[in-house]
């Protein structure tokens, strides 16, 4: 399979509070990820989601709250070593269109995990091969379909071993003949024994893969557990009031 | 002697032509363009530094940055060419005696500096910001980040822009003869102007008119065609293969189907 499964870690997000402004975005978010897990977060837009899992890795610094890896806090590590660690991937891809889908994979292998050419082109073509992209490497992303620029963006963040995974609806951008391609990847990451954080729209995933999968709303987790509880049991009257409009 | 024939023979006097064209080639052709080669990869250096200054978080290093392009923008090239090599020159004397070139060059450069760090900002500051996330998310540092995947993207936007200043710059190498040229160290237009001058006919200054084209021609249709083939990559290696992509596991369980 893609990942060793001995190198993800579990992950716990503490009473994360972030705002904008006067803008309070995240207002005292919990979630806990065990080793190997997958959580899935649904909830409606500007709930605060994506800001979430940009806290877990930093590109936003949380306000307060605290972000562990593996038990240890990561807030006083360098960020830049913290994101080797925690792989992203992003609504848009985010591909570097000057590139070749080859040295988008590599690019991070030689420049940051200083591997030599030959080397970092092995891992990624190992890994454009897992994504059934091997054939690929030397196109340009824009020369791919959303579907397998999406499974590039996987490739390339797999290319660094992460400990954890965050996607930021992933397929939210995607054509739909194309989303299931995609989520194949990210179950078999996730049966692989990743530990992941998935923002996703798509129910049915959240239903089949995630562990747990929590609800948020106006920048707090208003109700996490096994999907059969969110999803057949739901407590809250908002969450009801969501699942009824999206199902 | 009718007017049309004295226009035709002002400008086209094959003669006088001829007579100019050996020293352009061998004098004039070359002078201009180490004026403007030097000018364009110093004055490009100068320029991506103002851009990153221009775009920098601390205002010690976009203060100054602006400052630059407003002055160095602002000024009229002879001006500034006057300035720095008649002003200059007491000291370049003392470091490579009285050659009015590196002044020039050093003129010319910070002038298109200042044009060209314009065009690089703009084009950097028009790549997605998504992208930076993107690189800031595999680890690379902000400045790691910048090198390696925004400006890159960035210069290739605007190389169209780029390219205008490096014919200006061409054009504008003219502009050293205010320091004061020997002989040998005249560029086309100077060679152009002394024949005219001399003798009476314009037609050496319509010589060195068409070197100038055959120079900046070119250079905007080479730029054009790299600009395409940035804008569409080479031709396709293969086209995209939708098959891969409705495929329900593409994972280790089919990599055996896949190319």
């Amino acid at each position: 399979m893609t990942t060793d499964t001995t190198t993800s870690v579990s992950l716990d997000v503490r009473d994360v509070h972030l705002a904008f402004g006067p803008n309070r975005v995240l207002r005292g978010v919990d979630l806990t990820v065990p080793r190997g897990a997958t959580a899935c977060v649904i909830g409606p837009s500007g709930s605060g989601k994506s800001t979430l899992l940009r806290t877990i890795n930093r590109l936003i610094e949380p306000d307060r709250g605290d972000v562990l890896l593996d038990g240890r806090s990561v807030l006083g590590d360098d960020p830049d070593a913290l994101r080797q660690r925690v792989g992203m991937v992003f609504q848009q891809f985010n591909l570097f269109p000057h590139m070749s889908v080859l040295r988008n994979v590599t690019l991070a292998l030689r420049r940051l995990r200083k591997l030599g050419e030959d080397e970092a082109e092995m891992v990624a073509r190992a890994q454009l091969e897992l994504v059934g992209l091997a054939g690929k490497a030397n196109s340009r992303p824009a020369q791919l379909s959303g579907g397998q620029q999406q499974r590039v963006a996987i490739a390339r963040a797999l290319a660094l071993r992460p400990e954890v995974m965050l996607f930021d609806e992933a397929t939210s951008a995607l054509d739909p003949e194309l989303v299931k391609g995609v989520l194949g990847v990210m179950a078999d990451l996730s049966a692989a024994g990743m530990t992941m954080v998935v923002v996703t729209h798509e129910m049915g995933f959240a239903r089949q893969v995630a562990d747990t999968v929590a609800f948020m709303d106006r920048g707090v987790v208003l109700e996490a557990g096994p999907p059969e509880a969110i999803f057949e049991r739901a407590e809250h009257p908002r969450l009801r009031r969501f699942l009824d409009q999206v199902l | 002697m009718d007017p049309l024939s004295t226009l035709w023979e002002t400008f086209f006097d094959v003669d006088a032509m001829r007579e100019a064209l050996p020293e352009m080639l061998t004098v004039g052709l070359p002078n201009t363009l180490i004026l403007a080669v030097s000018a364009a990869l110093l004055g490009s250096v100068l320029g991506l530094l103002l851009a990153v200054a221009g775009i920098s978080r601390s205002r010690w290093l976009r203060w100054p940055a602006r400052v630059y392009t407003d002055v160095f923008r602002g000024l009229p090239a002879a001006a500034t060419i006057l300035l720095i090599g008649v002003g200059l020159a007491p000291l370049g004397m003392q470091v490579w005696g009285p050659d009015p070139y590196p002044l020039g060059i050093l003129a010319l450069s910070l002038i298109a500096a200042a044009y060209i760090g314009e065009i690089f900002r703009s084009g950097i500051q028009s790549v997605e910001a998504a992208q930076l996330e993107g690189a800031r998310a595999l680890g690379f540092s902000w400045t790691e980040a910048m090198r390696l995947v925004i400006i890159p993207q960035g210069i290739r936007r605007v190389l169209p822009a780029w390219v205008n200043q490096l014919i200006a710059l061409i054009k504008d190498s003219s502009l050293v003869y205010f320091l004061g040229l020997v002989a040998s160290q005249r560029e086309l237009f100077r060679i152009g102007q002394d024949y005219a001058a001399t003798t009476g006919n314009e037609s050496a200054l319509l010589l060195a008119g068409l070197f100038y084209l055959a120079l900046t021609v070119p250079l905007t249709h080479f730029v054009n065609w790299i600009d395409g083939r940035l804008r569409n990559g080479r031709p396709a290696t293969a086209s995209a293969d939708e098959d891969d992509d409705t495929a329900t596991a593409p994972y280790a369980a089919t990599k055996g189907d896949r190319r």
